[in-house]
Parts: structure tokens; sequence; C-alpha cells
């Protein structure tokens, strides 16, 4: 009996697996992505490189004709950049805290996998008290515009595990993994000491998968919209932990008041306006472990009102046979994402060009850090690249335009993340695990404002 | 007719007071964790149904996926045992006892694949998939249930 079942056995295990084409990540972006069919591989496809962190000297690549260089060093996990208008520029120091609590034997393996792609952080400075890493908001400042930050400060300490961050008239918006502060802030200001107050809570709690909330400011100042990321890969830990989660939030920051703006987005993050315009653009982390060319990340225009399928359908109404009860209703509502940017590569940062010192071609176009892959074989993203608009659509396809964060054998020295455009049109990045954020500028060196002696 | 009883109960005092207990450290080790992974194969493909026939309610998968790794680490335990046991006692070396062997390595392979089908999130982790191989990793390890107790209790008639 048993010599005729292991044959029978290996056969359904192999049946199981399912087999998927290997796809090159150029076909899938764009506006109409390939998009195999589904494929479990029975061990999740997994790649996770090994942090080395940069050595002295080293920077990423950029293109002919630009140059790059460390704003600052030594930050711990910069996750995000804002530029402000005079030139400071606001770095969020941020990582989650605690674990997820453990449903199932695979859960602890996979957060382990994931600690493994961050190398431990390379952060060992903790915040004194509190313990833990830094949870705070950095201010840099350039004053000579150099290209190198010759001030430091922390403007906002002890917060809790802070991502978005917008600064509308004379408020800072900080939003912390569970909820939206304000704090009185003068730009100009190196240092807040006066507490902050709470405008809204977000959706935060025990799992808090995804929990990098977004923000951003309507063009107007007059709401706020903050990404809520989902609270598990597709809906694995039930339902009730997705309650408005998975969906961009529109907030009253006077009243508190919120809705849920659109939803069926599996992890936003970027969110950005279009310049002069009223459209909110977001790049969204879409779903696992359908093998190593599903699911497409995206970047989108965000309809108000509108439902992007997480986590019953991906790319419109292509049906995830993974979750139940299906919801033939709400998949008939789904519409497809705008532009692909291929599976896995992780966007968590996205900014338009609104500078004017890059060539004519930039004008208006995206930036996307792509944080990079972990539920691939072949590592996908770890680079920013840039998409050119025209008419407030993107046109082509995307092109590497900072790379050189994962080595050539794999190993990676640093990770993008945020992205911003500062006051003199340079591109920042804010590299988490290398712990620095970078400055590309084009031409052949620091601004010609006030060469150095 | 009295007479016989009489003799029949006195040849057993005679027998109980000439026998002393020798199997005490002559049982199989193994016999304590036998049991453990049949109960928790079995009990996955229990937890199987109810999670196809629920609809998806995720409690019955994440009760499957521990089963599962239970029945697996116990897998380990019992087999290491069982080698232990069948390289110490020559009377479980008989084809019962070797198949006994096979048939739990075999379940366990099979159940360590359906462990990794049951990793997947949400219905494709059991259905169609994890559900079969519940079947028949049930099948199997109740197979090597009922031939490593043949190997020890069952009797040889003449036909």
């Amino acid at each position: 009996m048993t010599r005729r079942l292991i044959p029978a056995v290996a056969t359904l295990a192999l049946a199981a697996c399912g087999s998927q084409p290997n796809i090159d990540p150029s076909q899938q972006v764009g506006p109409n992505p390939v998009l195999p069919k589904p494929g479990e591989e029975l061990i999740a496809a997994v790649g996770v490189p090994k942090v080395v962190g940069w050595k002295p000297g080293e920077t990423p690549a950029v293109p002919r004709g630009f140059h790059i260089e460390a704003l600052a060093t030594g930050l711990s996990n910069p996750r995000n950049v804002l530029a402000l208008p005079n030139g400071d520029v606001l770095v969020v120091e941020s990582q989650r805290v605690g674990s997820e609590p453990v449903d199932r034997p695979k859960d602890p393996i996979r957060d382990f996998i994931m600690s493994l792609a961050h190398g431990g952080g390379g952060a060992t400075e903790t915040n004194g008290a509190a313990g833990g890493p830094p949870q705070r908001i950095t201010l840099l400042r350039d004053a000579d515009g150099d290209g190198k930050a010759e001030a430091r400060s922390v403007l906002v300490d002890h917060l809790n595990s802070p991502f978005g961050v917008v600064v509308v008239g004379n408020d800072l918006y900080v939003a912390n993994t569970d909820g939206i502060i304000r704090y009185p802030f003068t730009p100009g200001q190196t240092q807040i000491s006066a507490p902050g107050q709470k405008v809204i809570d977000l959706p935060g709690g025990l799992i808090d998968h995804h929990w990098t909330k977004s923000l951003t400011a309507s063009p107007d100042g007059t709401k706020l919209y903050a990404g809520v990321g989902s609270n598990s890969n597709v809906q694995e830990r039930g339902p009730e932990a997705e309650t408005n989660r998975a969906a961009i939030w529109e907030i009253d920051p006077k009243t508190g008041a919120s809705r849920v703006f659109a939803s069926g987005l599996r992890n936003p993050n970027g969110l950005t306006f279009y310049p002069g315009s009223n459209t909110l653009w977001t790049v969204v982390n879409e779903r696992d472990e359908l093998g190593s060319s599903l699911v497409p990340d995206y970047m989108t225009s965000v309809r108000p009102g509108a439902f992007y399928g997480w986590p019953y359908s991906y790319y419109g109404q292509h049906v995830d046979p993974r979750v139940r009860p299906q919801r033939p209703d709400l998949v008939a509502k789904a519409i497809p994402p705008d532009y692909a940017l291929s599976s896995h590569v992780a966007p968590l940062g996205l900014a338009f060009y609104t500078g004017s010192s890059f060539p004519a071609l930039f004008k208006g176009g995206a930036f996307v850090g792509e944080h990079g892959s972990w539920n691939r074989t072949s590592y996908n993203g770890y680079k920013v690249v840039f998409i050119r608009f025209a008419g407030g659509k993107p046109v082509g396809a995307p092109s590497t335009f900072v790379n050189g964060f994962l080595k050539p054998n794999g190993e990676a020295r640093g990770r993008p993340v945020g992205v911003a455009i500062d006051r003199t049109g340079a591109l920042l990045i804010a590299d988490d695990v290398g712990n620095t954020v970078w400055r590309v500028s084009y031409g052949s060196g620091p601004a010609p404002a006030k060469p150095k002696a | 007719m009295a007479d016989d009883v009489e003799e029949l109960s006195m040849a057993r005092a005679v027998d109980e007071r000439s026998m002393r207990r020798v199997g005490l450290a002559g049982h199989p080790y193994s016999s304590l964790f036998l049991p453990v992974p049949i109960v928790c194969f079995v009990g996955a493909l229990l937890t199987d149904l109810a999670y196809a026939n629920s609809e998806g309610n995720l409690q019955y998968l994440n009760f499957s996926s521990w089963l599962l790794t239970a029945g697996l680490i116990f897998c380990v335990v019992a087999g290491l045992l069982m080698i232990i046991d069948l390289a110490r006692l020559p009377q479980l070396r008989t084809r019962f006892g070797w198949g006994a062997f096979g048939l739990l390595v075999i379940a366990a392979i099979v159940e360590l694949i359906n462990a990794l089908v049951h990793a997947r999130d949400g219905w494709t982790a059991v259905v169609p998939a994890g559900l079969a191989l519940s079947v028949i990793g049930s099948v199997l390890i109740m197979s090597y249930g009922w031939l490593w107790h043949e190997s020890r209790y069952g009797v040889e008639v003449q036909a």
C-alpha cells in the first residue's frame, strides 16, 4: 500500500505547489501589467539580503550629471523625510515596537525573516528613560547649502512609531502608529517643548501588522489624509482585525471628524497631492505569497470613495482564492490602480518633482522609494525609480534613478524609504538600513550659490 | 467438578507465586508517545473539516496548524524512541514492527508537506490540498498505530 501512496502524495504535493512562469519585472510596470495565474509555493519564496551598511566613501549610484552625498549619517532607522520651505529637513526616525501576537506557528518564523532584512537595525542607541529604539523627529539644517547638514537637533522625541509628518501653517502634524498628534511649530524652530494635542486615534493595537501611517494635507490645508495599512497579508487575522484598515482616511484636523476616503488599498504609503491639483496619489504594497510575480505593487491616483480590491481581489477584479467568505458584490466595485511598479518592490515613498534644478523632463514626474522585496527569490526594488508624468498622468516605464543599495553579491548597504524634494530642488532619500539621508543634486556638486572655499 | 475448580485455582496460585514482573523496563519506550501523532493528525483532519464547513472561520485553520506542528514534533519523539526499542527488543523486529516504523516516517513526511500547505493564508491552506493531505496523513498514522500494536500483541494461530 505504502509503495503506491508515495508517488500519489508526491504528485499531490507538486500539484499543490503550482508553478508560475518567470515574469520579468519590466513586464509588470505601467498601466497594464502582465498578471500570471496565482501560484502558491509550498515554501513561500523568500529572499532577504544580508545587511552590511555603507563603508566610508560608499554612496548609492546616480545617473550621469547628478551628484549624491549624505546629508546626514548615523541616524537611527530614518524612515521618512519632509523638506520645509525654509530649507530645514525633518527626518522621522522610527521603527515598530514589539512583535505581533502569534496565531500560528508560521508567525514567529515570518517575523524572524523580516527582522533579518533589517539587519537588527544597526541602531544600538536607545532613547534613555523610555528604553527601546529612538522614536523621534530630527531636524537637519543646511544653512550654507553645501549639501551637508551642519546642525542637527531633536525636534520632537518619545513618539509612538511615527511615520507620516506634515506642516500646515504653524501646526506640525505627526502620524504615530496609533493616532495623529498636533504640535505648535513655527518654521525655523529647532525644538518643540510644547506638548502635542491628539487630533484623532488611528488603528494601532496589538497586531498592527502594517504600522506605518502615511500623512499629508490637502493643498488648501483644511483636510488631512492618513494611510492606514491592513493588519494582515490577506485577512488571515480575520475580518474583525481589518476594521477601517487598508484604507486612506480623510480627517478634519479642527474637529477630528473622519471618514474613509478610499478603501481596499492593502498598505498605502507616500500620500502626496499632485502639484497644482486636488488629486491625491499613493503607492501601495500589494499582497504576498501568490508567487514571485504576484501581485505587482502600484502607484495610483486615489478616487474618492473608490474600492481597490483588497482583500477580495487584486488589480481590479482578479479574485484572490484565499479569502472566504468571498464578496462578489465588492469585487464588482473594485477598480484597477493606475500604474504598476512590479511585484514586491515595496514602495514606501513618493514625491513629485516640484523643483527646477533637475533637467526639464523631471518636472512633475514621480520619484518612488522602493524598500525592496523579501517575498521573492530574486530581489526586486532596493532603488529609487523615476516615472515621467505628462498631463498629470504617468508615462512610459519607470527608470532606475538611484541604485546601488544592493551590492552585486546581494548584500544590502541600505534600503530607500521616504523621498522628498528640498528647497533647492534636490531629491532627499531616507535610508533606514543605511541610517543615512541621501541628497541627490544635479550638476557636478553642491548648489552654486555658496561654493565651498 | 468441584475438585477441578479447586485444582485450577491452586495451579494459578502456584503460578503467581513463582512469577515475578520482568517487563517493567522491557516495555517499548515508544508506547508512551505512540498515540500523540495519531491524536494530533486525526484532530487536524477534524478541524480541517470544520474549517471547510465554516466558510473560512480562521480559528479552525489555526487549530489545524498547531495540531500538525505538535504531531510532527511527537513523530520525531516517537520515531527516535522506536529506533531505540527496535534495537533493544528483538521481539519487535518483525515485519509489523518495521512496517510501523516505515509508516510513521511516511506519515511524518506527508504531514510536513501538509504543515507547509497549512501555512498559507486562508482558504487554500486547507481546500483542497490541505484537507486531502490530512486524510492521507490520518490514514497513514492510524495504520502505523495498528501495525505497531500488531507487532506487540498479535498472536499467530494455526490455520
